[in-house]
């Protein structure tokens, strides 16, 4: 039984090996791309020859602005490519989980660790643009320098804790289906299943919405330090 | 016992543990969240919206400590480095 598809190996020459990891990532990669591609090709203005496509995926980006605007009001547009990218990555990795022979991606600790780390990247990063490098750096000192080593161990913990989090419940979801393959192959599955793809959703909600809050904080703070 | 079958019982038994009472002090914790946030909603309809993010993002952060349980669980069952080490080091293992 393989616990990561990190494990499962596809291709192999010399150094180079491709792993299910990385070709159902590539996979999820290239559907959103041409899935938006296809769609924004023909983009128009007037309500009459609007395709169901592309209201369909108004809606979506609607969706997630709004959800965005809620957490963080100033500027929410800036974080959406960022915050709307991890959804859908997340999201589409986790549904495909109904494909026969699919391995979501996130299932693996490798795909959510590099997630986990552009969000540790991308908050700093926000942060600075909005303030500075200085008026970022000062919140780490903000009530007192005695505090410093705290945030430094929350950042990181917290970073450790999405990583950690997204993979163990992908993970748990596909192993409890191969367990209870093995135990009760008729219907089972199928219950445990649908309750994975609900899991699935509710996780890459809780992922984007974790990032959201954490660029959301990373931001206002420096606005109450200018205040 | 040979040292196989000792770090076979007590991985067995430690993931069990760990599983257990890992996973008691979570649902204590989340029972109350809900049933706070369910008080909440139902004093105040209109922050539902609100009520029900932060309870997500809450649920989130107390469940993870039991992912943390259970992926601990899960390496003891499946990929034990102390059985793999011994199994590998054992002559004809």
């Amino acid at each position: 039984m393989h616990i990561t598809p990190d494990q499962i190996v596809l291709w192999r020459w010399g150094f180079v090996q491709l792993n299910a990891t990385i070709v159902f990532t590539w996979v999820v990669m290239l559907l959103l791309t041409l899935v938006s591609w296809l769609i924004t090709r023909r983009l128009t203005a007037s309500d009459e020859h609007r395709s169901r496509w592309q209201t369909g995926l108004e809606a979506v980006v609607e969706l997630i602005r709004g959800q965005i605007h809620e957490i963080c009001p100033r500027g929410s547009d800036t974080y959406l490519p960022f915050v709307g990218t991890l959804f859908l990555f997340i999201a589409v990795s986790n549904v495909l989980d109904i494909v026969p022979g699919w391995h979501p991606p996130t299932g693996s600790l490798s795909t959510t660790a590099a997630l986990a780390i552009s969000v540790g990247v991308a908050v700093p990063a926000f942060g600075i643009l909005r303030q500075g490098l200085a008026g970022y750096l000062r919140h780490y000192l903000r009530p007192s320098w005695i505090i410093l080593p705290f945030h430094l161990l929350s950042e990181t913990t917290r970073n450790l804790a999405l990583a950690v989090r997204l993979f163990g419940n992908i993970m748990s979801g596909t192993m409890i289906v191969a367990i209870l393959l093995a135990i009760a192959p008729l219907f089972v599955p199928v219950l445990m299943q649908a309750l994975g793809l609900l899991i699935g959703l509710i996780q890459a909600y809780i992922f984007a919405v974790l990032a959201m809050v954490y660029i959301g904080a990373a931001v206002q703070r420096e606005q109450e330090g200018a205040s | 016992m040979d040292s196989v079958t000792v770090i076979a019982i007590f991985s067995i038994a430690a993931a069990a543990l760990c599983m257990a009472i890992g996973s008691i002090g979570p649902a204590f914790g989340e029972a109350r969240a809900v049933a706070q946030a369910l008080g909440s909603i139902a004093q105040q309809p209109d922050e539902a919206a609100t009520i029900s993010r932060t309870l997500f993002i809450g649920l989130a952060m107390i469940e993870s400590i039991a992912i943390y349980c259970f992926v601990i669980s899960i390496i003891l069952i499946f990929a034990n480095p102390f059985w793999n080490h011994i199994v590998a080091a054992k002559p004809g293992g």
